[in-house]
């Protein structure tokens, strides 16, 4: 019948009026920036550097391989590596980065230096709210910038947060071992072989 | 003759003269216009409101918009380039003059064979009605008669121009 | 008490006029009404503006404006601010007189359509005798402002705009004069007052409104497509769509002209509005007659609300229809039912009161719509689209 199609539009669009007044279902306008939707977990926006403990500057996973440096399509990050060594979260010393920039307004969140980083220093925030007047220097983030805690990273990624922390625990735990396993040998080996006395030589 | 008539008889003659005097056709048209109005305010004046309202519906609202699609259509908008006036134009003064004449003789004639009335008749809509279904029934259905055939001309015309136009 | 209060305004106008000397009584009478006119709709259509937006967006699953004021009231003054404030910019080569007068010919011939309307009981400005021919020849007088905006622009897609907005509004003013000469027929007048007093009677507690007979049903459907599309208002915006697209008639305007020509639109939709609700609905008339003790104006008033709300509802449900569409619904469809509506009319006259007029209009309305829908359809016309080459 001529109409119908009509009468149907009408009542279509007459239920979501009278709907959006009384279910969220209907009227879905979140209204930003007083109210906001909680991001889903796997939101990425820019890179950060997880640092572990209290301090950032001692506790930072980062070592200066400076494999994300090579690997980051755009070329977005700028490491220099320090002269000297610190000691990482096994104790054994690394270098660390003494310059580590990243400029955001090239950065293209495609998360490869995530995705090559050995040692789980480098990971996706969600931060997005990063305008800034000044468009040149306050879209390069250093180092300073760019640390967060490791308690952070866990509440806004907490799943693969979790699945580093196991990644790394079972990563120290076979070092412990080894190191263990090496020192059980080399006292056995102690024990069994009586100290001789160095034979002079000429 | 109060000061109302004067005014709207100013409005009617310059609307006039301003329609043959302009440069700009599309003005002309709309200086015409004015003219109309003018005419559908005396009708007003003399307090026959069917006939003004009437000349408003009918002449501004259909009449002037067809002469100015005409003007359109015909690209007769652009400005003449001999100017306005034309050179036969103690011809076209003495034949204006002739028609005035005419026309100012039967209005004289008729206003002395009226008698004197004080005050305006009224005519209502139910009487204009009356008189138009059952005295002039036959004049009315011929003028639809013809009004029929020029629109079923325009329709025809328009139908051989796109088949033509294919 | 009740009558005090329906007739408030005439009360204050005549108060008003007692405080002046008898020599200036009347022409002050017609000033104080006029002056409410020019105050109230003005108003109506700053608060019109707010609703239009409100409502589109609850459509679409969006809140409108709500920053201006509490709930964006005062989003209409923000609005007013802007065009005011704006640059008025006028081409190089456009014709400055037609140009300015463009806009004010249609404010001034859309305020002088409100001066008929019965907005309550003894409450027109001017009670004509042929008012209804008044507010058409009024009608008719804004599509010559369209025409004049679009030429004097000197732009050919302005030009192209404006011709199409006339050609519409050409096309659908006779569908619109014959639906009300149906209602002049059976009311026997062309005043508009004589009209609302002749649906001023109660059955059993129901109004004789138009409306509720079959050719007043079928009148008040036609006449609103055609009233919808006078206004150029959705569906039937192709002139302002065009706007939004390429150009239109009021493409080269800016700053208070633009917004003279807007406020021009919804003064038209308000007065064919109330136009609609004289002729069909009953004007200031009570729905239930022991609704009486309501004031009349408010009737009136919430009436014509109600039909803008239809007109902004229809605006967020519709796709706008394009111009070859639209004027052949115009003469194909919608003027053939006019005319069996007022064939329609006159048989309700003549077979008098009982049941029988009321089978047989509805039987031969229904028929006629169904069977030209069928035809339209079958040949292509309405309905979803045909490809000639896609299948």
């Amino acid at each position: 019948m001529l109409g119908e199609g009509i009468l149907k539009g009408l009542s279509e669009t007459i239920k979501n009026f009278a709907g959006s007044f009384v279910s969220a279902e209907r009227l879905t306008t979140v209204q930003y920036p007083e109210q906001r939707i909680a991001p889903i977990e796997a939101t990425r926006d820019f890179p950060f550097l997880v640092y572990d403990g209290a301090d950032w500057e001692a506790g930072m996973r980062c070592v200066a391989c400076q494999i994300c440096e090579k690997e980051c399509p755009p070329k977005c990050i700028y490491i220099v590596k320090s002269t000297d060594k610190k000691p990482d979260a096994v104790g054994k010393p690394q270098f660390y980065p003494a310059r580590f920039d990243i400029d955001i307004s090239v950065c293209m969140s495609c998360q490869i230096c995530v995705e090559v980083c050995p040692f789980e220093a480098i990971k996706m925030d969600t931060e997005f709210e990063l305008s800034t007047t000044d468009r040149f220097g306050g879209l390069l983030l250093d180092r300073k910038q760019l640390a967060k805690s490791d308690e952070y990273y866990h509440r806004i990624h907490p799943t693969e947060a979790d699945e580093v922390d196991a990644c790394l625990a079972h990563g120290k735990a076979k070092t412990d071992a080894k190191t263990t396993a090496a020192a059980i040998a080399s006292a056995v080996r102690g024990a069994e072989t009586p100290a001789r006395p160095v034979e002079g030589g000429v | 003759m109060s000061i109302a008539f004067y005014l709207i008889a100013a409005l009617t003659v310059a609307g006039g003269l301003a329609a043959v005097l302009l440069k700009n056709t599309v003005h002309c048209a709309l200086a015409l216009t004015v003219a109309f109005a003018g005419l559908a305010l005396f009708f007003l004046q003399l307090d026959a409101q069917f006939a003004g309202f009437a000349q408003i519906l009918v002449y501004i609202g259909a009449v002037a918009i067809l002469v100015v699609f005409a003007i359109l259509l015909t690209r007769g908008s652009e400005t003449p380039k001999d100017g306005v006036f034309s050179r036969n134009w103690l011809a076209g003064l003495v034949i204006a003059a002739g028609v005035f004449a005419v026309l100012g003789w039967a209005v004289l004639q008729s206003v002395s064979v009226l008698p004197h009335e004080t005050a305006a008749p009224t005519v209502t809509v139910l009487q204009i009605g009356n008189a138009l279904m059952r005295r002039y029934v036959l004049p009315l259905e011929i003028v639809a008669l013809l009004l029929t055939a020029a629109l079923i001309g325009a329709v025809i015309v328009a139908m051989h121009e796109k088949e033509g136009a294919r | 008490m009740i009558e005090t209060l329906d007739q408030i305004f005439v009360l204050l106008q005549h108060w008003l006029m007692g405080l002046l000397p008898a020599g200036l009584q009347p022409a002050a009478g017609v000033v104080l009404g006029v002056v409410a006119i020019v105050c109230l709709f003005p108003a109506l259509f700053a608060l019109t503006t707010v609703f239009e937006r409100k409502g589109l967006a609850r459509i679409q699953n969006r809140i409108g404006p709500n920053r201006v004021g509490p709930l964006g009231i005062l989003q209409p003054i923000a609005d007013g601010i802007k065009s005011l404030t704006k640059e008025d910019i006028v081409p190089l080569s456009a014709d400055a007189a037609v140009h300015f007068l463009a806009p004010l010919l249609m404010v001034v011939m859309v305020f002088m359509g409100f001066a008929v309307l019965p907005m309550g009981r003894n409450m027109v400005l001017v009670d004509m005798d042929a008012g209804l021919l008044f507010f058409f020849a009024m009608g008719a007088s804004t599509e010559l402002s369209v025409f004049m905006a679009g030429w004097s622009s000197r732009n050919k897609y302005s030009l192209l705009g404006a011709m199409r907005a006339v050609a519409q509004m050409i096309s659908y003013e006779v569908p619109l004069l014959m639906s009300s000469v149906a209602v002049v027929m059976i009311a026997g007048s062309l005043s508009l007052t004589k009209i609302v007093d002749a649906q001023n009677h109660y059955t059993w507690g129901l109004p004789h409104w138009y409306i509720f007979t079959p050719w007043g049903l079928a009148g008040f459907l036609t006449f609103a497509v055609a009233a919808t599309a006078e206004t150029n208002r959705s569906p039937f915006d192709l002139p302002e769509g065009e706007s939004e697209l390429v150009a239109g008639y009021h493409t080269e305007y800016s700053g208070f002209k633009f917004a003279l020509f807007f406020l021009g639109e919804y003064l038209a939709m308000f007065s064919i509005s109330g136009l609609g609700t004289t002729l069909f609905l009953g004007g200031w008339s009570a729905p239930f007659s022991f609704l009486g003790w309501v004031p009349s104006w408010f009737w009136f008033f919430s009436k014509m609300m109600l039909s803008i709300f239809v007109f902004i509802w229809m605006r967020g449900t519709l796709p706008r229809l394009r111009q070859d569409q639209l004027m052949n619904f115009a003469w194909k469809f919608v003027l053939p039912l006019t005319l069996v509506n007022l064939m329609i009319a006159v048989l309700w006259r003549f077979l008098g009161e009982g049941w029988q007029r009321w089978v047989f209009c509805s039987a031969i309305l229904l028929f006629a719509y169904a069977g030209m829908g069928l035809a339209g359809m079958r040949r292509g016309h309405f309905g979803p689209r045909r490809y000639r080459y896609a299948e």
